[in-house]
């Protein structure tokens, strides 16, 4: 009980002190860095407490995709030079003090309903469908997530598809001068567009038009 | 202070989701970096449901969690191909400078 104690402390100071560093690093690239180490920890703390799937799935999700991509997209836009002194620059200091203010306020609140938890615990109605702790965590989200949230599930792909297509869609941009394959131009082409027959008359040569 | 309990786990979701709150108010520099602290607000979002869901023994939480991330995904696509084509289009993606709205 004391190893989790200290690994839970240890975990969540790794992930509070770098998600700190996301917000205040003056480079962009050093905080894409610190939000995947965020990332490790948030799901090194999840492996621990027992949600090892959803540990491997951050892992290989967020730090394999979603964080790479960010750092992808910094170092293709060339913004890593552009520093982000929010302290030091003056047009910013009329919004500190009211982010300070608001993000305070949802603190405070989010410990009232913490607090609110824990010294009125019978508040809440426990649901009492315990999972079947004799299978491993993957196997009973297995088991619940392709049937009872399979239409869940399925909407879900749905919804990265779009997401593909509309990134693709927005990102794309024909070129001009770069000669590349028409599919659709050599498929649908036919005999009597490819195929030209061609009188020569004697001691004349013969033009077609290219 | 030994016995890690739920109230634990909530704080520090509390405490990354505050963090994230700041990290968009804070920073008029760089629109990545606000992404960047959505990503967070949604990771403060899954550790709170994790939590719940393991010491309350449901496992919703856990498919929510799945369901959020897939989400968080896409969202994290869309929003980087945007800025993408901003910043293509008008040289910049400083926060100040975005404001052809004038919102």
């Amino acid at each position: 009980m004391i190893a989790h104690a200290i690994f839970f402390y240890l975990f969540s100071l790794i992930a509070i002190v770098s998600a700190i560093m996301v917000t205040a690093s003056k480079n962009t690239v050093h905080s894409v860095f610190f939000l995947i180490l965020d990332f490790i920890s948030i799901s090194c703390l999840f492996i621990m407490i027992g949600a090892e799937f959803l540990g491997m799935i951050m892992l290989i999700v967020y730090v394999g995709a979603v964080a790479v991509l960010f750092l992808f997209v910094v170092m293709m836009l060339n913004v890593a030079q552009q520093k982000n002194q929010w302290f030091a620059s003056e047009e910013s200091s009329g919004h500190i003090p009211v982010g300070l203010i608001i993000s305070t306020l949802i603190f405070i609140e989010l410990i009232i309903v913490i607090g609110g938890w824990k010294y009125k615990p019978d508040l809440f109605d426990l649901n009492n469908s315990m999972a079947n702790f004799s299978l491993s965590n993957t196997h009973s989200i297995g088991q619940i997530l392709y049937t009872d949230y399979i239409h869940v599930f399925q909407i879900s792909g749905m919804i990265l598809l779009v997401a593909m297509v509309g990134a693709i869609v927005l990102t794309f941009r024909k070129r001009e001068g770069v000669k590349t394959q028409s599919y659709l131009k050599q498929i649908s082409r036919e005999r009597s567009e490819g195929v030209q027959v061609v009188e020569v008359e004697t001691n004349k040569g013969v033009k077609i038009d290219d | 202070m030994t016995e890690i309990g739920l109230g634990h786990y909530l704080t520090l979701g509390a405490i990354i989701f505050s963090i994230g709150i700041i990290g968009i108010f804070l920073n008029r520099k760089n629109i990545i970096v606000i992404l960047m602290s959505i990503e967070l607000i949604l990771l403060a979002v899954n550790i709170n449901l994790v939590a719940f869901s393991i010491f309350l023994g449901d496992l919703a939480g856990q498919v929510f969690t799945l369901f959020i991330l897939t989400v968080a995904a896409a969202e994290a696509a869309i929003g980087l191909a945007i800025i993408v084509v901003y910043y293509r289009n008008s040289g910049t993606i400083r926060v100040e400078e975005i404001d052809k709205l004038k919102g």
